[in-house]
């Protein structure tokens, strides 16, 4: 049974624009102990589809399994229990901590709304994790300001450590990051993987980054998948022509500079081309790809894409 | 790229920087007495040639920024010099700041509020040329469509206001408006940064074409060493105010020399994948970031691996291996030492 699972699922948010087509149809599975990387442009629904999974923003349609229960239509009530299991950690370490209390404060709200242990056993709850994520040990009697930017990372991370949750949804946990200090948030998460045997959804708009950490990469455009594989495969075979336009598009020292690969811009969820959605940036496109949306298919085991010509591409 | 910069090697450099030292005081209190002063650029020193992209790489924090705004004159350096094209700028007489502002643009990170809301692109982009009084309005107009055409815009763009683009596009509008007064030099302040990949390449790729055609010299300034090593001629690595290492982009990745850079390299996943002898585990570099409030010594040394007792007696010097190659640390190799680094050719 997979950790977490997600079968055609959709957020639509209505705008004066229309209708937003964020996320249009996701399947995806996160299994136990796995590290499952999201990748995309900007304002390709990564992150909402991370929200969605997490229940912090109702899906239009679609199923969402977290350890084989049905969490898509679960009360605020019911749902309190899986939230303890999935947690989030955010881009923005400044933005997702409450100025005006001290970290002691912020991170015992989580085991108080939870009722984890008397007031002493928080507390020590509290010391451990600090000191798990390598902050100094007064800390908890100090605010957020007074911490530089992977400082408060790690409070970011300690927080959401606390309820020893299963899954963790990191949305560009160290893209504000200095890389110094990306390196060591990285190399941090990697540890309490370890140590508490978690999985992660770990979205990103860096390749490399999720080359680095993850497992098995998703690869999203305009609200779909367009092509998942293992790590090793994605980067070694990459099949749909958008995978291949991001990987080539990443500047990279060890070989000679190549032509822009894309052209354009991300059209807009809220009018999403007819056919395969790319079609309008592809350069490969046919009149099939112009009319027909291509199926997420098994190309080979492990290995899907949506992409009608996947399999001339050399 | 590289052949291109030596053969400028042989003419002169149109930006020469000597020891520039910018630092801005801290101020406390109700009165705002100064309570101590950030050294934000501490004795930088080196030239930009035409056609050349120089790229400024380092942390926050490292000064980068604050170089160029001292370049461009938007902040006021405590001592040195810059010279451009010859003339010096620091203390220079209104006309010849006037002269220079017409023939160096800068073009910033953020292409949301780098771009009036309320003007239309076409009124953007013939600002500047209205300021320098560049002609009658039907020469600026026609200016206008050429700008946004060299942008790969359409020129029924002109017409619109900056919240109907992407970042991308915003982008592109901003370095067209850079474009208007021809100018020498460009000095673009992580104008990537907040791009996609996809449009960070085309944005790049355009800057690239342009700085070409218009034999411009380009200051790039970014975090990221993909940029550099892919766009830049020649780099300037700072670290917390200073230059700490100076390099064609090639002999940087292939061999870092000081600690701080071999550093930035290993603790780069995307490098990590690329290069073989970076193999392993990301490598982070302890401690964080200092801020660069002068004190004694090398700047790098609470973070460093390698620091020796002796890297607290004084800032290293840069030494320089060829002249294309400076390093201010004394533990690379068996470098030799140049007594004076302002008297190089950079």
């Amino acid at each position: 049974m997979p950790l977490i699972s997600a079968s055609d699922l959709k957020t639509h948010y209505k705008t004066r624009d229309g209708l937003l087509r964020s996320v249009d149809g996701v399947d995806l599975v996160v299994e136990r102990g796995e590290t499952v990387g999201l990748v995309g442009e900007s304002g390709c629904g990564k992150s909402t589809l991370g929200k969605t999974l997490l229940r912090l923003v109702d899906p239009t349609e679609g199923r969402i399994e977290f350890k084989g229960e049905d969490i898509t239509s679960l009360d605020q009530g019911r749902l309190r229990n899986v939230r303890k299991s999935i947690q989030m950690i955010f881009q923005d370490p400044f933005a997702s901590l409450n100025p005006r209390h001290t970290i002691g404060e912020i991170l015992e709200a989580p085991l108080i709304v939870h009722k984890a242990g008397s007031k002493p056993e928080r507390r020590r709850t509290v010391a451990s994790i600090i000191a798990k994520v390598g902050l100094p040990a007064d800390a908890i009697n100090r605010y957020p300001h007074e911490f530089s930017g992977g400082q408060r990372q790690r409070i970011g991370i300690a927080r959401a450590l606390l309820l020893h949750p299963d899954l963790i949804v990191c949305d560009e946990p160290v893209s504000a990051l200095d890389l110094s200090i990306q390196a060591q948030i990285l190399n941090l998460l990697v540890e309490m993987k370890k140590e508490f045997g978690l999985s992660y959804l770990f979205i990103s708009h860096d390749l490399s980054v999720v080359r680095y950490f993850c497992d098995r990469v998703l690869v999203m455009y305009l609200g779909r998948i367009v092509e998942s594989a293992d790590n090793e495969t994605l980067w070694s075979d990459p099949r749909h022509p958008y995978t291949r336009a991001l990987m080539a598009a990443v500047p990279d020292p060890s070989r000679p500079r190549q032509a822009a690969p894309l052209g354009g811009d991300l059209p807009s969820p809220s009018n999403i081309p007819s056919g395969c959605r790319f079609h309008t940036r592809c350069s490969l496109a046919t009149e099939l790809c112009r009319v027909t949306e291509p199926e997420f298919r098994t190309i080979k085991p492990g290995h899907q894409v949506a992409c009608h010509v996947a399999d001339h591409i050399n | 790229m590289n052949a291109s910069a030596q053969m400028t090697d042989a003419r002169r450099p149109l930006v020469s920087v000597r020891n520039l030292v910018t630092r801005f005081d801290l101020k406390a209190g109700l009165f705002g007495h100064v309570s101590g002063r950030v050294h934000a650029v501490e004795n930088v020193t080196f030239d930009i040639f035409p056609g050349e992209t120089l790229a400024l790489v380092g942390e926050s924090g490292c000064g980068k920024s604050t170089v160029a705004r001292s370049i461009m004159q938007l902040d006021r350096p405590r001592s040195g010099s810059i010279r451009f094209d010859g003339t010096e700028l620091i203390g220079a007489p209104r006309p010849v700041l006037a002269r220079f502002r017409r023939e160096a643009q800068m073009v910033f990170q953020d292409p949301f509020s780098s771009l009036n809301p309320r003007m239309t692109i076409e009124q953007s982009l013939m600002d500047p040329m209205r300021v320098h009084k560049l002609g009658s309005t039907e020469v600026m107009r026609a200016r206008a469509a050429e700008l946004l055409a060299k942008v790969e815009l359409s020129p029924e763009h002109l017409e619109r206001y900056p919240h109907a683009f992407s970042g991308g596009q915003r982008q592109r509008i901003c370095i067209a408006r850079a474009l208007a007064l021809n100018p020498r030099l460009i000095v673009a302040d992580e104008a990537v940064a907040s791009l996609d990949v996809t449009i960070q390449a085309q944005v790049l790729d355009l800057l690239d074409t342009l700085r070409r055609e218009l034999q411009m010299a380009v200051v790039l300034i970014t975090h990221d060493l993909g940029v550099v090593a892919q766009w830049a001629d020649k780099v300037v690595v700072m670290y917390a105010g200073r230059k700490v290492e100076q390099a064609l982009p090639g002999d940087l990745f292939n061999d870092p020399l000081h600690p701080y850079t071999r550093g930035l390299l290993s603790a780069s996943p995307r490098l990590k994948n690329d290069f073989h002898y970076l193999s392993g585990p990301l490598t982070e570099i302890p401690g964080s970031i200092v801020s660069a409030v002068g004190e004694a010594g090398c700047p790098f040394k609470p973070r460093c691996r390698q620091a020796r007792a002796s890297c607290g007696h004084q800032v290293p010097p840069l030494i320089a291996q060829t002249p294309d190659r400076l390093v201010a640390c004394p533990f690379t190799s068996s470098l030799k030492v140049v007594p004076d680094a302002a008297h190089l050719s950079l």
